[in-house]
């Protein structure tokens, strides 16, 4: 059952005080306003942002900041390009390798199952600050110092979604499976035609968190990408604020840039991801 | 080894290499690099033991009084940011927790800020804080030193990082609150129990799990805090704000003393990894 199901109250059936929905709405207030703020200087002029902070309507309502921004000095579409190819190809390579693997952990025997799913297991628990120096020595012995390499491979090897996933595959009833091995289905087949369809829901989930999770990164794209032109949006709004510091307008909109997405993703999504945190805290 | 381990193996194997290459070999080399002086520029890396560690403990020392300090960072935000994170929530879960029309509107807004990068909401929050341009101070008609002096540029962060992912643990503190059966509060108000009474003697209770889970969880988020100080203090004043993962950051990757800089993450992982253990204990001793 999903966690966050209404509960039947029997017997506590009064009606719901005013002041929580006072609560409510004062807390959705405090959320809104900064992410309102942003979105509206970002269509306010310079000398709008800087001399009436306080007013959040742009006077005048203008898209000079997208523009400048478009045209200017830092190659901001190439960096919405690059988040977008590095996000995606991350989340492709994770839902192949991460599904397979789970389907073993979860379904298959085999010779040092335990240790295997052990070690993988730890590793949820190191803190990523101890990978971040080896795996830069291995970054650049492999040649991918300053590419999209860096932040599309490294990252994709990470254990979250081989346990998300093997979670949902050994909670998915193993009778289908039995049938089709009877009737002479290798693991293959129950794997891709089985498996893998009756987990949509599971695999839409992790390719959600997948994508939000390589687009938001922050403390290894700064490290790894050092062109301009080969930065993803985050650190690249780093040089954003960087640049045109004070000329607020223009930071907004690059920030506005580089929420847009996932903002809409979250938003078709909302249901799949709420669910997946709340059953972490009562599962994990 | 059988075929069944072998058919296992063929499907454990994408996963595996990249796992072996980027996350468990990494891991090892690490603690490898933390034995030499390591230098990138360099072809040669002295073996100097644990060298790096005793430094670390010696007073004096090339890193130790910089490290301790953004230790002492670190955890100045982690003790300030963690009640916080976990209070808020609870009040905020404990408000969805009543039949609420559009609660799950409330849910997807009290969420959204979490699923924008840190990068995002800092050049955000960098812009609201400005002290001399920015909208906060213009708003209240003070000039708050935000983001350039101690102890504000901690309130700012502490702050900003609470607006930033109260949703998080709201969400998994719901849940847990949804966990709680309906009848152990109709005992307690037979029981001629009032709200506070409830409160303490069901509610905390029931959620002791799930809030173990928070706790932890929420530790280790503050302690690994960057971004946030990285874009919006600098770490400063002067580093009173650089936390450990930023200095370790910039000794390994920027200064070139990757053999330090590995042994204090070595160090910091230690450290949280006590922290959890004793959490753990506390909570499972802590009979309420």
């Amino acid at each position: 059952m999903s966690a966050l199901a209404p509960t039947k109250r029997r017997g506590l059936a009064q009606r719901t005080h005013p002041l929580v929905y006072v609560g409510l709405y004062l807390v959705s207030l405090v959320i809104v306003l900064p992410l309102l703020w942003m979105f509206l200087t970002s269509f306010k002029t310079d000398f709008d942002a800087i001399s009436s902070p306080a007013n959040p309507i742009p006077n005048p309502f203008t898209v000079d900041a997208y523009v400048t921004l478009a045209g200017g000095s830092q190659p901001i579409l190439q960096w919405f390009l690059n988040s977008v190819i590095a996000a995606t190809a991350q989340t492709l390579i994770i839902l192949v390798t991460a599904s397979a693997a789970a389907y073993a952990l979860a379904r298959l025997e085999f010779v040092g199952k335990r240790i295997v799913f052990g070690i993988i297991i730890a590793t949820l628990l190191v803190p990523g600050v101890i990978f971040l120096i080896p795996n830069y020595l291995i970054v650049q012995n492999l040649g991918w110092l300053d590419s999209l390499w860096a932040i599309i491979i490294p990252g994709s090897a990470g254990a979250f979604g081989v346990f998300f996933l093997r979670q949902f595959f050994i909670s998915l009833p193993a009778e289908i499976e039995e049938a089709a091995r009877v009737d002479g289905a290798g693991d293959f087949r129950i794997f891709w035609q089985i498996v893998l369809p009756l987990s949509r829901p599971a695999l839409a989930t992790l390719a959600v968190l997948s994508f939000l999770t390589n687009w938001n990164d922050f403390i290894w794209p700064i490290y790894v990408l050092l062109s301009p032109e080969n930065l993803t949006l985050q650190p690249g709004l780093a040089v954003l604020q960087g640049t045109y510091s004070t000329h607020f307008g223009i930071v907004m909109a690059g920030a506005v840039i580089a929420s847009v997405p996932v903002l809409i993703l979250f938003t078709l999504a909302q249901k799949q991801i709420v669910e997946s945190v709340a059953n972490s805290g009562i599962k994990g | 080894m059988g075929r069944r381990s072998a058919i296992a193996y063929l499907f454990l194997a994408p996963f595996l290499i990249l796992f072996s290459v980027f996350v468990l070999g990494p891991a090892i080399y690490g603690l490898w690099i933390s034995l030499h002086v390591w230098n990138p520029l360099l072809d040669n890396h002295p073996f100097v033991g644990l060298q790096n560690y005793i430094d670390l403990f010696t007073p004096g020392s090339l890193t130790s009084g910089d490290f301790w300090k953004s230790m002492g960072a670190t955890g100045i935000f982690t003790v300030a940011s963690v009640p916080l994170l976990l209070l808020i929530p609870l009040g905020i879960a404990m408000l969805l927790n009543n039949r609420v029309r559009g609660g799950s509107v409330f849910r997807g807004i009290f969420f959204a800020p979490y699923v924008l990068g840190v990068a995002v909401i800092s050049v955000l929050w960098r812009y609201l804080l400005d002290p001399q341009l920015g909208v906060v101070n213009a708003l209240i008609g003070q000039d708050i030193p935000w983001t350039v002096q101690v102890p504000w540029a901690w309130i700012s962060l502490v702050g900003i990082t609470v607006w930033w992912t109260l949703g998080l643990n709201t969400i998994i503190l719901l849940a847990g609150l949804k966990g709680i059966s309906a009848e152990l509060y109709e005992a307690a108000a037979i029981d001629g129990a009032g709200p506070w009474r409830k409160f303490t003697s069901v509610t905390l209770p029931g959620l002791r799990p799930v809030m173990t889970f928070v706790v932890t969880v929420t530790i280790l988020a503050s302690a690994n805090m960057f971004g946030q100080a990285y874009l919006i203090t600098k770490g400063g004043p002067g580093t009173d704000t650089r936390t450990a993962i930023m200095y370790i950051a910039d000794q390994g990757l920027t200064q070139n003393q990757m053999g330090a800089a590995t042994a204090m993450s070595y160090l910091l992982f230690a450290v949280l990894a006590a922290v959890s253990v004793l959490n753990f204990r506390l909570q499972r001793d802590n009979t309420l």
